[in-house]
């Protein structure tokens, strides 16, 4: 099995995990984790793919997913922040008011 | 040749005069708005006056002296342009309309004074002077409507006036709607023309109409169109059965019941159907619609006038019976007397009404005939004057009325389309005519007064309304004098002869008619007028109000039946309430807003707005507001597009 497989099935799995947690779980925290999971699950399979077919394309992409993850990990943990704050809990299922 | 080639400026002026007034007057002083509103109408009857030097230096080749300024409205075949002509019927009209107009312009200075709105008043009045020269002086018929519009517009604006006053906006309102029907048939005339002629150039479809057959039988195309035609006049010019806002039209301030409701506006009518003098005589069947219908209105609104009590009433039947005299001359195919009619009538009446004014002036507000008397002392100029007025009217010998009314009267009788019942009519409205305008001065002048002397303080208006008084006055015994001579052996009417070319093809028609009566009986028929329509009206009004004064009363309760019939107007309006106004508001009020607006339209759009309401109530259950649901969605639907591309790769 070559290289490239691997490190498919790898990112697969990994991918599979994240999507579980960010579903399953309740801290907020956690499931910020699990975005970041498969962010870099996707980042795996960019550089493999990238390696395979000797294009540079892929590499570049990593680096924007990364820094929009740096973006998104600012501006994800300024709310967290601000939700621990207010309602003394990070626990998302108490965190409902975004409704009609 | 400078005011000939730019004819446009006399419009222009009072035009100029009324944005000045409409868009700064509110903040000008009342010399301002005097300066601007009379300055402009002064310049333009003096630019008139001037076209009229210019035209007497034209050949006759060079008439009608038509200039087009611009392409109005061209699309494919149709062009219309901004063009306007001048030849002796438009001399005439312009004369008039400037001329009088003028002179109620300084009227109103005073008469306006102390009244609200006093540059609204003179804005109006000035845009009303631009549309009435547009009417006269446009070549074509589009122009000739819309000034035919704009004088509408003007009138309706000027009738509610008072705009605080119910009665003033029902009567502008009145006005205008009963126009609208006189218009649509006009409209439809015009569209007539047009799909005759391809053209609404005045000039060019007369010229064509001269050369088609006379339509003596059955309704052909010309009949259609002068019918049409004389529907739009009807309505204009208040003709039965389409007279009944001009009464009501009274509301508005005596200066504009002079100027629009008597000398300019609601002859427009008569000037439209002289202007197509030459449809008409192709269309003989036609001009006894015209001379019939004038002479029933002439009758029928001089009944009504017998018993009115409020002064300007009177007058305005008066009006209403003065223009079927002049539709009457045009329908028995003399349309220079109905234009002499038309001018001595504009002198007269605008007189009759700013002396009215005058003396409703003088009393305050006063407008019941009942409630005056024994005016004429302390009132002298106004008296006099309307009593020039009224002889003018009634047709006293020399009076400028006297020959207008005596030519229109000879010609309905000898005229080949005339005939001796018309006459016969005719001359029965003028006794009656005579009648009423004495009742009127015998009840405001003369007797005792039947007013409170110590409440009405009775006071002669200021200069500037007795001057245009004096000035009409003048107009009135002296404007008819032209046509004297041809009372005599050999003498001709220098009006007739002026109109000539004008009317040319017309006489030329009418005169290829056999005419059955002896010229000798002209001198007879005028002393029987003379006799039966002056002096046994005068003799009447003087025996009834002077001489017997309880004697009117006492013959209305003998005949309630009749007097109630008369001093409700034939219950018209009445009629045209049950059988127009009431079924149109059930219909307008029950089927149109209750079941097509509310019911059909209102339903349809509020179905779709709760339609729409009740699937997003549905649709809003999948926001829980619970984080993880929507992570599952979101889950889920990355999961469906990656299976969705797997499967499409296939």
């Amino acid at each position: 099995m070559p290289l490239a497989s691997y490190s498919v099935v790898l990112s697969a799995v990994l991918f599979g995990l994240g999507a579980l947690g960010f579903v399953f779980k309740r801290n907020i925290i956690t499931i910020f984790m699990s975005i970041e999971l498969m962010l870099n699950a996707v980042n795996l399979s960019f550089v493999a793919f990238s390696r395979l077919r000797h294009l540079l394309e892929g590499q570049v992409f990593v680096f924007f997913v990364i820094v929009v993850a740096a973006a998104e990990a600012a501006v994800g943990m300024a709310i967290i922040m601000q939700v621990a704050r207010n309602r003394q809990s990070l626990n998302i299922e108490r965190i409902d008011l975004l409704k009609l | 040749m400078f005011v000939l080639d730019n004819a446009w400026i006399i419009p222009a002026l009072p035009l100029a005069g009324a944005a000045v007034n409409g868009i700064f007057g509110r903040r000008f002083t009342q010399k301002t708005v005097n300066a601007v509103a009379v300055g402009s109408t002064t310049l333009a009857f003096f630019a008139t006056l001037t076209l009229v030097a210019e035209f007497a230096r034209l050949t006759p080749a060079q008439i009608p002296f038509i200039r087009s300024f611009f392409p109005w409205i061209v699309a494919g075949n149709f062009r219309v342009d901004f063009a306007l002509q001048v030849d002796q019927l438009t001399i005439i009209m312009l004369l008039v309309v400037a001329g009088v107009g003028w002179l109620i312009h300084i009227y109103s200075m005073g008469y306006m004074a102390h009244e609200g709105g006093y540059y609204r008043f003179f804005a109006y009045m000035n845009l009303f002077m631009f549309f009435m020269l547009i009417l006269v002086l446009g070549a074509n018929y589009a122009l000739l409507f819309v000034g035919w519009e704009g004088v509408g517009l003007c009138s309706y604006l000027l009738i509610g006036f008072f705009f605080l006053k119910k009665s003033a906006t029902d009567a502008g309102k009145k006005a205008f709607v009963v126009n609208r029907v006189g218009d649509f048939g006009f409209m439809l005339g015009l569209f007539f023309i047009f799909r005759t002629f391809g053209t609404l150039d005045i000039h060019t479809v007369l010229s064509r109409v001269e050369a088609m057959p006379v339509e003596t039988a059955g309704i052909g195309t010309l009949t259609a169109i002068a019918l049409l035609l004389f529907v739009g006049a009807a309505g204009k010019s208040a003709q039965v059965p389409l007279y009944v806002w001009l009464p009501d039209a009274m509301e508005g301030p005596t200066p504009v019941s002079a100027l629009i409701h008597a000398a300019t506006m609601v002859t427009a009518g008569v000037y439209m159907v002289a202007r197509s003098s030459t449809i008409y005589v192709h269309a003989p069947r036609a001009m006894m619609v015209v001379a019939v219908i004038g002479c029933f209105t002439a009758f029928f609104a001089a009944t009504i006038g017998l018993v009115q009590t409020d002064i300007k009433r009177v007058l305005a039947y008066s009006t209403v019976s003065q223009l079927g005299y002049m539709f009457l001359a045009c329908g028995v195919g003399a349309f220079s007397a109905g234009i002499l009619h038309l001018m001595t009538h504009a002198f007269f009446k605008a007189l009759l009404f700013l002396a009215a004014g005058s003396v409703i002036h003088a009393m305050g507000g006063e407008q019941n005939m009942f409630g005056m008397g024994g005016l004429r002392g302390p009132i002298r100029t106004t008296f006099l004057t309307m009593l020039a007025a009224t002889l003018a009217i009634s047709g006293a010998p020399g009076f400028s009325g006297f020959f207008s009314k005596d030519e229109i009267l000879w010609q309905s009788f000898s005229s080949p389309y005339g005939s001796p019942i018309l006459w016969f009519v005719a001359v029965v409205t003028a006794l009656m005519t005579t009648f009423y305008m004495f009742r009127l001065i015998f009840l405001t002048f003369y007797g005792a007064p039947r007013y409170d002397p110590h409440h009405v303080h009775v006071h002669e208006s200021p200069k500037s309304m007795l001057i245009p008084l004096v000035v009409l006055a003048a107009l009135a015994i002296g404007g008819g004098w032209m046509a004297a001579p041809k009372l005599f052996r050999g003498g001709t009417d220098h009006f007739e002869e002026f109109l000539r070319p004008v009317f040319a093809h017309a006489e030329e028609m009418r005169s290829a008619l056999p005419s059955h009566t002896p010229h000798e009986l002209e001198w007879p028929l005028m002393l029987l007028t003379i006799g039966g329509g002056f002096g046994l009206g005068l003799l009447l009004a003087w025996w009834l109000y002077i001489r017997r004064p309880k004697l009117p009363e006492e013959m209305a309760e003998k005949m309630p039946g009749p007097y109630a019939l008369v001093l409700h107007k034939y219950y018209v309006d009445e009629l045209y309430d049950a059988l127009i106004v009431h079924p149109m508001q059930w219909i307008s009020t029950n089927i149109l807003w209750k079941t097509v607006d509310v019911a059909a339209i209102d339903g349809t759009v509020n179905g779709i707005g709760s339609v729409a309401r009740e699937l997003g109530q549905e649709a809003r259950q999948v926001q829980s507001g619970n984080g993880r649901t929507y992570a599952s969605w979101l889950v889920a639907g990355a999961a469906a597009i990656a299976i969705l591309f797997l499967w499409l790769g296939h």
